[in-house]
């Protein structure tokens, strides 16, 4: 792909991953670091590819390696920050239950 | 198997990279939070099914073993950790990306040609290397298997800029056109000289990922675990363009910026600076572990 192409992806991801983290609230921080942090587990498809395409021991090792460690980043992620919101939906509820009670 | 033409795989692709935006936004607030993080595993999941469609790939029963292996060891390690020790999880997370980013970048290092894909290998090599080694000191700090004090010891500023300096040119020889290596007359030809020199890119970044980690106090490091994401969701996009792989340049990009906002934002939040955080303890300013 053209390098030019390229940089207008990178340029438009950058705006809309600023865009869309901006005026969260503190008790989510760690949460939307978490999910961030799976997001990233993404290069497993890169490691993926990499072994796919090797052609000797050594560089399939190394790619198997990859493709291990990516696993764990992009699953382990996802399943660690659920449990993470697994409290929020109790506290998220909570002032719903109260208006109720009020009314 | 090809089953996929180049275009569906495009398109599948950026199903998947929407998928990843609308995770973060729904992250963003309690009540989609949770939402959020499922339409995440989607897009993982649709890319997933995407490469092993599109791509020509050899070695596949093994490749899906390995999966398999690391599934087993992720989802297990992911349900049963205590709450608290959930910060700690995620850095080991964060780190092995990191690692898996600059292992995928070391071995496209002989399939790259053009200045930017250099770059872009010099690049993911350094800084996955840095978020590897950085995220286990920062779990072994929380994990408090070894102290959460800031640790420095006498020179260490100085070896800091040393094996930055090495990092450095080690990059730049990767970058090097292969003409102007050749033209050194070594004893090695161009393209054995850039493969050791990202091998040393590969060890000096973990050592420098230690040396800045070790630092920072116990009640800074979430804010350091949140600029290492950064850090590697950079590394991942940079490794995009090595592959000329659309999807891990947006995604990681996204990660890269939105980690960057995050980061600035927790410091604040905790009252303290970005740099305070890294450097406070070559001061004396740093926070008690």
């Amino acid at each position: 792909m053209e390098a030019i192409t390229l940089l207008t992806f990178f340029v438009l991801a950058v705006f809309v991953g600023f865009e869309v983290v901006s005026k969260v609230s503190s008790t989510l921080h760690t949460p939307l670091m978490s999910g961030a942090n799976a997001i990233h587990g993404i290069i497993l498809v890169g490691a993926v590819i990499v072994a796919g395409a090797a052609d000797d021991v050594v560089t399939l090792v190394i790619a198997l390696i990859a493709v291990l460690m990516a696993t764990i980043n992009l699953v382990g992620g996802f399943v660690v920050t659920d449990r993470m919101l697994e409290m929020f939906r109790g506290r998220g509820s909570a002032p719903t239950a109260r208006e109720g009670g009020d009314r | 198997m090809a089953l996929l033409t180049p275009e569906w795989t495009a398109l599948l692709y950026l199903v998947a990279a929407v998928c990843f935006i609308l995770a973060l936004k729904g992250l963003g607030s309690p009540r989609t939070a949770r939402r959020g993080n499922l339409i995440g595993a989607l897009g993982a999941v649709i890319a997933m099914i995407v490469v092993f469609l599109s791509t020509e790939l050899d070695n596949l029963a093994l490749i899906i073993g390995v999966i398999a292996v690391g599934t087993v060891i992720a989802v297990p390690a992911s349900r049963m950790v205590k709450m608290t020790q959930m910060p700690q999880l995620v850095a080991l997370f964060n780190g092995v990306g990191g690692g898996a980013a600059a292992l995928v970048a070391l071995l496209e290092l002989e399939h790259s040609i053009s200045l930017g894909a250099y770059l872009a290998v010099a690049f993911t090599v350094l800084v996955g290397a840095v978020a590897f080694s950085g995220s286990v000191i920062t779990f072994l700090k929380l994990q408090e298997l070894m102290p959460t004090r800031p640790i420095v010891f006498p020179g260490h500023a100085a070896v800091i800029v040393l094996v930055a300096m090495v990092g450095l040119a080690a990059a730049v020889i990767i970058v090097l056109p292969e003409s102007t290596l050749a033209g050194l007359g070594l004893a090695l030809d161009a393209v054995e000289v850039k493969a050791i020199a990202a091998v040393v890119g590969l060890v000096v970044g973990s050592l420098l990922g230690v040396l800045l980690v070790l630092p920072v106090g116990g009640a800074d490091v979430p804010i350091v675990i949140s600029l290492l994401n950064a850090g590697t969701g950079l590394a991942v996009a940079a490794s995009g363009l090595v592959l000329g792989n659309t999807l891990l340049l947006v995604a990681g990009t996204l990660v890269g910026a939105s980690g960057s906002i995050l980061t600035r934002e927790m410091a604040k939040a905790m009252g303290r600076s970005v740099a305070g955080t890294l450097f406070g303890a070559f001061r004396g300013g740093s926070s008690a572990g």
